[in-house]
């Protein structure tokens, strides 16, 4: 086991009942790295993503966090390491302001007492007026400081999907999973999202693993994509030998398309 | 210290205020009317307390007046077994009634831990569980609760508890439902608040970015059991009798109604509810004395029934009065 190897996943396996949803799942994050996870729909993606994050406990396998196991850890403690997610489905506060949204994830700054809490202490105004500025901070990474008042819930699909990634950012994570970020944005919101994925990991010193369908968004910015279907991974590489390769063009697209080819 | 000197002043002010409008109140006012204005006090903090559970942290605890009988007992029994312990201790001359009034406050406020303590320990098995589940738990616990108090010879049993000095006043009460205004409004927008509120939100989210929601609803729950236990200990000592008959499941129910009522996550809808609800039947009365059959039930249910279909959400939502008066507002909301 290296020493730059931040996440080493160890043949995790998850299994509903009989079925084998994710079999034997590798892989090794080295920090800085920006890696892709693809596949087709009912792949096993998400519960790998659940897996890594607390969410589910693989059937077998490990998963070590800088050499130390996250199983049995739950998702709270994980996050608590240093590794936040975004949802596919998003899973925003909905009714909170997008300022409390992040707020709440940042509670780790904000680590005042019930007392300090009741009697509004300095401590406590020093903390939140603090955390409040780190949080309107980050939201300016993403062009949303003016929308602080807002309803979560009232967002365009597109600012909801950043605000989840902010608010995964607020948890001031090393290795950050996003699942579909692009997922129901239009085509200019994906080109300038995908600027922001790239301009983040360096900024914070990030460590990304991302789940996605659109092949464009992927291809232009990972430099390495783990292909997984039912559950297995069929390949793995740079993203120009994914692309031509022909187990990836079968799972996708089906083997009687490569027959039509040849 | 400048900020804390800044933001607890005027609280402060408003509670040496209330001990001087006491004599004003009870000299001013006819007996019926305060009692029911104590009443309407005390339902306040239970209302507000009970806000925290179901309304700002999303779980839903029916077992409110089990919290609260724990809180009237233990205080009661304190108080009837040492009458004057600080007395005894100093030997005081003439500051004896002063003494008592502290006695008084220390009793309460033991009433109120033991009362947390029980919501702890009825909590921290429970909120594992989800919605309906803890319904039943915590509704299980009140009636738990009861049946000990019923056959527990030492605090009355059936007979209920009598004698108890009648030291809460207007006071007193005033004081404590300020209080507990104060600490859940403040609660609800720090750090713990809106843990809170993301529990209530979306527990996997609130998981995600780190939140031990287990965690966060106990507090949540220690906190509201804590002010119940407030709110019995001052029944008792208000009421100077202590039945276990008081503290059924219809009791909690009334809580739950006006939580509901007022708007589940709204402060200020849970005064207004707790107000409504205890008003509503007495204003009712002279109707009944008027036909000689007793609509105040029927009218009273009919009024919760039209408002919960023409606004589900509460009387106020999720909004509080601040929300108002932001006009007048010069701060931020998160420095209250």
């Amino acid at each position: 086991m290296s020493e730059k190897c931040l996440l080493d996943v160890q043949d995790i396996t998850m299994k509903f009942g009989g079925l084998c949803a994710v079999n034997k799942f590798k892989l090794q994050l080295k920090k800085g790295e920006l890696v892709g996870l693809i596949g087709p729909n009912g792949a096993g993606k998400t519960t790998v993503f659940n897996m890594l994050t607390g969410v589910y406990r693989p059937t077998s396998g490990d998963i070590l966090f800088q050499n130390e196991s996250l199983l049995g850890l739950k998702p709270f403690d994980i996050n608590s390491l240093g590794l936040a997610r975004t949802f596919q489905n998003i899973r925003l506060f909905k009714s909170l302001s997008v300022l409390d949204n992040v707020l709440v994830a940042s509670h780790r700054k904000t680590a005042y007492g019930l007392m300090d809490s009741i009697l509004v202490t300095d401590t406590r105004c020093e903390l939140e007026d603090k955390a409040r500025a780190d949080a309107i901070e980050l939201l300016k990474i993403f062009n949303m400081e003016n929308l602080i008042d807002e309803q979560a819930g009232s967002l365009s699909y597109g600012k909801q999907r950043c605000l989840e990634i902010v608010r995964a950012l607020a948890t001031k994570p090393q290795i950050l999973f996003l699942d579909e970020p692009a997922a129901g944005m239009n085509s200019t919101e994906k080109v300038t999202l995908m600027k922001i994925i790239d301009s983040i990991r360096d900024k914070f010193d990030l460590t990304i693993l991302l789940i996605e369908h659109d092949m464009k968004l992927v291809m232009g910015i990972c430099e390495r994509i783990v292909v997984l279907d039912h559950g297995v991974i069929i390949s793995q590489g740079a993203p120009q030998d994914i692309q031509n390769d022909p187990k990836v063009i079968e799972a996708y697209l089906g083997a009687s398309v490569l027959e039509a080819h040849s | 210290m400048k900020q804390l000197i800044k933001a607890n002043l005027i609280p402060v002010g408003i509670i040496i205020l209330f001990g001087i409008l006491t004599p004003v109140f009870e000299s001013a006012l006819d007996a019926y009317v305060q009692t029911i204005f104590i009443y309407c006090l005390i339902n306040v903090v239970l209302s507000v307390s009970l806000n925290l559970v179901n309304g700002f942290t999303g779980q839903f605890s029916i077992g409110h007046a089990g919290f609260m009988a724990v809180g009237a007992y233990a205080s009661a029994y304190v108080t009837m077994t040492y009458p004057s312990y600080l007395g005894g201790v100093m030997g005081a001359g003439g500051a004896e009634g002063i003494l008592l009034q502290i006695q008084f406050f220390i009793n309460v406020l033991l009433g109120g831990f033991v009362a947390a303590f029980a919501g702890w320990a009825v909590g921290l098995p429970s909120l594992k569980l989800k919605g309906d589940y803890l319904a039943i738990v915590t509704l299980g616990f009140g009636e738990i609760i009861r049946v000990i108090l019923l056959n527990t010879e030492a605090v009355g049993g059936a007979r209920g508890m009598y004698g108890i000095p009648k030291i809460a006043n207007f006071f007193w009460v005033s004081s404590w439902a300020f209080i507990c205004i104060l600490v859940v409004w403040r609660l609800v927008r720090s750090t713990h608040g809106r843990g809170f509120l993301s529990v209530r939100e979306d527990e996997i989210a609130a998981e995600s970015v780190g939140i031990n929601t287990t965690q966060f609803k106990t507090k949540a729950f220690v906190i509201s059991s804590f002010f119940a236990g407030i709110a019995g200990g001052l029944f008792a000592h208000y009421l100077a009798y202590l039945n276990p008959s008081s503290f059924t499941f219809m009791k909690s129910f009334d809580v739950v109604v006006m939580v509901v009522l007022g708007g589940m996550g709204s402060i200020t809808g849970s005064v207004i509810s707790a107000v409504i609800i205890t008003v509503l039947p007495e204003a009712l009365r002279p109707l009944q004395e008027l036909t000689q059959i007793d609509f105040r039930m029927v009218i009273y249910s009919l009024a919760l029934v039209v408002l919960m279909l023409t606004r589900p959400q509460g009387l106020m939502g999720t909004k509080e009065i601040s929300d108002y008066l932001k006009f007048f507002k010069k701060r931020g909301s998160s420095n209250v």
